[in-house]
């Protein structure tokens, strides 16, 4: 690991293994908790591979009950718990800790009900995001935010993690399309938040655990909206000699009223490595690359493509493809879904970032990032939500070669410095985990984190669920919650009053 | 007693540093446009934000709007027309209903209150929204959350923690919304002379058709003559709202009519008609009538909600009318007593979900749970978030829960 530094090991804890893993085949009898070193190898590492540890054990309940249990077991011995779905977290949220009982949720893997009238699944946490679509398409449904792991990963990790995808800049974000959840809180306690109802009674905890990265509690159930499937979808590809022109003619198609279901864009080294891959017909010689999709009923589409064929022309577009038929429109997408793939294969090694920003920041940001490719010695390729402003450059380098891991951490760090200064967030769908960890003093004083870790002290005061995550710096809640004010010393405060 | 008036996010903060000191408890308000709503708050002192304002930053196309938090709404929304934007969510404005003028309120009353109108279903409430904002805690602590990207995952969403918290956790100075382009143009599709449960049907149709309706609402016999200047006549009325550009428009529209032919005589409501009766549905103009007869504000599971009214008939007085494809019920306790314990066991029977009591007479409001109580393991929860962010009980105290927050 690369200068990581993870929550010291409690020695205590390691010491009574053998006890707590008696314990936990106490509590999920059969072949739930697995203990050997072998069958643990397998959950060492989520989709940041980096970073490697083996739990203290593994197991994977079935029932909330047992959820309940080995929470409530934890925290009265104060051991500590990573909770764990697919582990396609791509910021290390998933990474276990030597003294830590790893929670896996996949056997909580079925669709518990599909209320058409209501529009919503009921699904347990373990089911993958595609299968809440599955389960509802042949009657025309789907469930909208479509992060690119979606045929793996599960409902309850994109509550986590609040995934996105390429259709939320028009369906929103897993926060938006999530009515309810079931949950069990560090103390065993089961709470259930929303429902098939809108808004919360209360405060609004569903909208606090929603991109909480298993900090808070453990998801047991979830309730979704689904969406009837638009008629139909088409096409743009869109080629622009400078990324100054490309990001224009994003800026336009929104000014002119236009949301469309996808936009994104890739910049030369991207369209160069995924046209070399799928062959998806890219023109080469250009340096921004825009795929707009318009979905909805077939005259609506047809109204908006022509209306962004306009925009990009007058923009400077040099070339403009406008899908025909379902095969081209996947065509088109092919280069950017395999965009990550086809990088690797350019490259022994890559990193993929995830900062956002404010649109119009792109061509400084790709020129900082020029500029940085050049000081660190190492290529970097962009994918870009462009709706949204979302980036996801991929740096490339070679982990074989001493040094440059640590060499590809520090330029992709300055990149998301560079995204905080220009007005944008360190993370914009993949989430902290420990991989944005040590930024988050780039974003926010530490005022504004110990308002955050104050919250997390309300779900989990002892910090057992998913510690060393999130949080550069542990603040003991007790710590946390002292009031430094001075009664009497403040003067009655000089404000216009009446 | 005193009112404070600040007008920079820095007396905020001196405000509450001085009242977090003195244990001294503030009520927190902007224009006052919904004190109506909630338990009294028992406060000296008054902290008054709605010299805090002005739009601070608006990016059209960016689709970014960040404003002190007792910037009017009103302003926020001639603002936002002018490059043919709004914000989706589309506030809900109380006045009517509280005895108020209309077109009050702030934008950071919009956030407290986590304020949706009939778009709910398709474009989500405030909280669906808010991109960040800058708070000052109970602690007297300024802090910020979220950012001013529409895409973000940075730390917890504290932003949307807030939403619905009616002043008990923090006062806000700034917020950040996310605005969207309004539709070019909207027709409703009205289908007459429905009972409640073959209404609910036809919603149900509707939403889960492609013809994207973004509101459906169903306004019984009675109520239907109450919005638009009376044009719906007295006969129930189910809405259907379609908006877009207007080819798509023409085009989903006669879909929903082929697929809702057997459901009822037919209209349609163009643009501006259409406008003017979504409004008065969203601000529950049926029901603002200048009384204070309790009216409460339901959320519940969309299909079920016309049997829970018919077997609130069953033992109350009410009238009722349906928004969110039946999921938000509006209703009116023609008895005067708010019936909260029956209102209450019904949401549980019919599939749960929550009432608000937002209008009441004072005495009521002082002796009746405004908000819906929560399980015990729930409430515990919320306490603490509470006594994470107020711990002194400074803000807003006994707004939403007697004793507490």
């Amino acid at each position: 690991m690369s200068g990581l530094v993870m929550p010291k090991p409690d020695a205590a804890t390691l010491a009574r293994r053998a006890e707590i893993v008696a314990d936990m085949r106490i509590i999920v009898p059969g072949e739930g908790v697995v203990d050997a070193v072998n069958g643990m190898r397998a959950f060492e590492s989520d989709g940041l591979t980096a970073y490697r540890q083996l739990p203290l054990v593994v197991v994977l309940p079935e029932t909330v009950a047992q959820v309940s249990r080995i929470l409530k077991y934890c925290n009265d011995r104060n051991i500590r718990v990573v909770p764990r779905g697919s582990g396609t977290s791509l910021s290390g949220g998933a990474l276990p800790l030597e003294d830590a009982v790893l929670v896996v949720m996949s056997r909580f893997n079925r669709v518990l009900e599909i209320d058409y009238p209501n529009r919503v699944v009921v699904a347990q946490p373990g089911v993958t995001n595609l299968g809440i679509t599955h389960a509802v398409e042949q009657e025309g449904f789907y469930y909208a935010p479509d992060p690119s792991s979606q045929i793996a990963c599960s409902i309850g990790g994109n509550v986590a993690e609040n995934s996105g995808g390429v259709h939320c800049l028009k369906y929103g974000l897993t926060a938006n399309n999530v009515l309810g959840i079931e949950m069990v809180l560090m103390n065993g306690e089961v709470v259930r938040l929303g429902g098939k109802h809108l808004d919360a009674e209360g405060y609004d905890l569903l909208g606090i655990m929603t991109g909480s990265e298993g900090l808070l509690g453990v998801v047991t159930e979830v309730t979704v909206r689904i969406l009837k499937k638009p008629e139909t979808a088409r096409a743009l590809l869109i080629g622009f000699p400078t990324s100054e022109e490309g990001g224009q003619c994003v800026a336009d198609i929104i000014a002119a009223g236009i949301i469309p279901g996808g936009m994104e864009m890739m910049d030369r080294p991207a369209i160069h490595a995924a046209e070399a891959f799928v062959h998806a017909g890219y023109p080469l010689d250009v340096e921004a690359l825009l795929i707009v999709e318009l979905d909805g009923p077939g005259v609506e589409v047809d109204h908006l493509i022509s209306a962004v064929e306009a925009i990009a022309l007058r923009n400077g577009s040099t070339t403009c493809r406008i899908s025909q038929n379902e095969q081209e429109r996947m065509t088109f997408w092919a280069g950017r879904k395999a965009a990550f793939p086809a990088v690797g294969r350019i490259s022994p090694d890559y990193y993929c970032m995830d900062g956002t920003i404010p649109r119009k920041e792109l061509p400084r940001v790709l020129a900082g990032m020029r500029s940085l490719s050049e000081q660190y010695g190492l290529g970097v390729a962009n994918v870009f939500h462009a709706g949204d402003g979302n980036l996801h450059p991929l740096i490339l380098y070679d982990a074989n070669v001493p040094g440059e891991l640590d060499k590809a951490e520090a330029f992709g760090s300055d990149i998301l410095r560079l995204c905080v200064e220009v007005g944008g967030v360190l993370t914009g769908e993949h989430g902290v985990g420990v991989e944005k960890r040590d930024l988050m003093p780039e974003m926010f004083s530490q005022t504004d984190l110990d308002q955050q870790m104050r919250v997390k002290c309300a779900f989990d005061p002892n910090h057992l669920l998913n510690p060393g995550k999130v949080f550069p710096q542990l603040r003991r809640c007790a710590e946390l919650g002292r009031m430094h004010v001075h009664a009497g010393q403040l003067a009655f405060p000089d404000i216009p009053r009446f | 007693m005193t009112t404070f008036t600040p007008a920079i996010p820095e007396d905020v903060l001196s405000v509450v540093q001085w009242a977090a000191g003195e244990e001294m408890p503030l009520e927190i308000c902007g224009h006052g446009s919904k004190r109506g709503i909630g338990r009294p708050v028992q406060a000296e002192h008054t902290l008054d934000l709605s010299q805090l304002s002005g739009v601070t930053l608006y990016e059209p196309a960016e689709l970014v709007l960040s404003a002190r938090a007792g910037t009017p709404l009103a302003e926020i929304e001639t603002l936002l027309k002018l490059s043919n934007q709004e914000l989706a969510f589309e506030p809900l404005d109380y006045g009517p209903l509280l005895g108020g003028e209309r077109g009050r309120g702030t934008i950071g009353g919009v956030l407290a209150a986590n304020l949706a109108g009939p778009r709910r279903l398709k474009a989500g409430a405030a909280r669906d929204h808010i991109l960040g904002i800058s708070a000052v805690s109970g602690r007297g602590e300024a802090f910020k959350a979220g950012g001013r990207v529409v895409k973000n995952v940075t730390g917890y969403d504290l932003s949307k923690g807030v939403a619905g918290s009616w002043g008990t956790l923090a006062a806000f100075t700034d917020v950040t919304f996310k605005v969207l382009p309004a539709a070019e143009t909207e027709t409703t599709l009205v289908v007459r002379g429905l009972l409640d449960d073959l209404a609910a049907a036809a919603m149900a149709v509707a939403m889960g058709s492609s013809a994207e309706v973004s509101s459906a609402a169903h306004l019984p016999e009675g109520i239907a003559k109450t919005v638009a200047d009376g044009i719906l006549g007295s006969e129930p009325a189910t809405l259907l709202r379609v908006e877009g550009f207007g080819p798509s428009v023409a085009y989903r529209l006669g879909h929903l009519k082929q697929l809702l032919a057997a459901a009822g005589e037919m209209q349609e409501l163009e643009h501006e008609t259409s406008k003017a009766l979504w409004r008065d549905v969203r601000d529950c103009i049926p029901f603002a009538d200048g009384s204070d007869l309790p009216v409460w504000r339901l959320s519940l599971a969309p299909a079920s909600a016309h049997a829970f009214v018919l077997a609130l008939r069953m033992r109350a007085a009410v009238s009722a009318f349906y928004d969110w494809q039946g999921g938000l019920v509006w209703l009116r306790m023609e008895a005067g007593e708010p019936e909260a314990e029956t209102v209450r066991t019904l949401i549980k029977q019919f599939g749960g979900g929550h009432a608000t009591l937002v209008r009441a007479s004072m005495p009521v409001r002082a002796s009746t749970d405004i908000f819906e109580p929560q399980p015990p393991a729930l409430a515990a929860l919320s306490a603490r978030l509470k006594a994470e962010f107020d711990p002194k009980n400074i803000l807003n105290p006994g707004r939403i829960v007697a004793g507490a927050h």
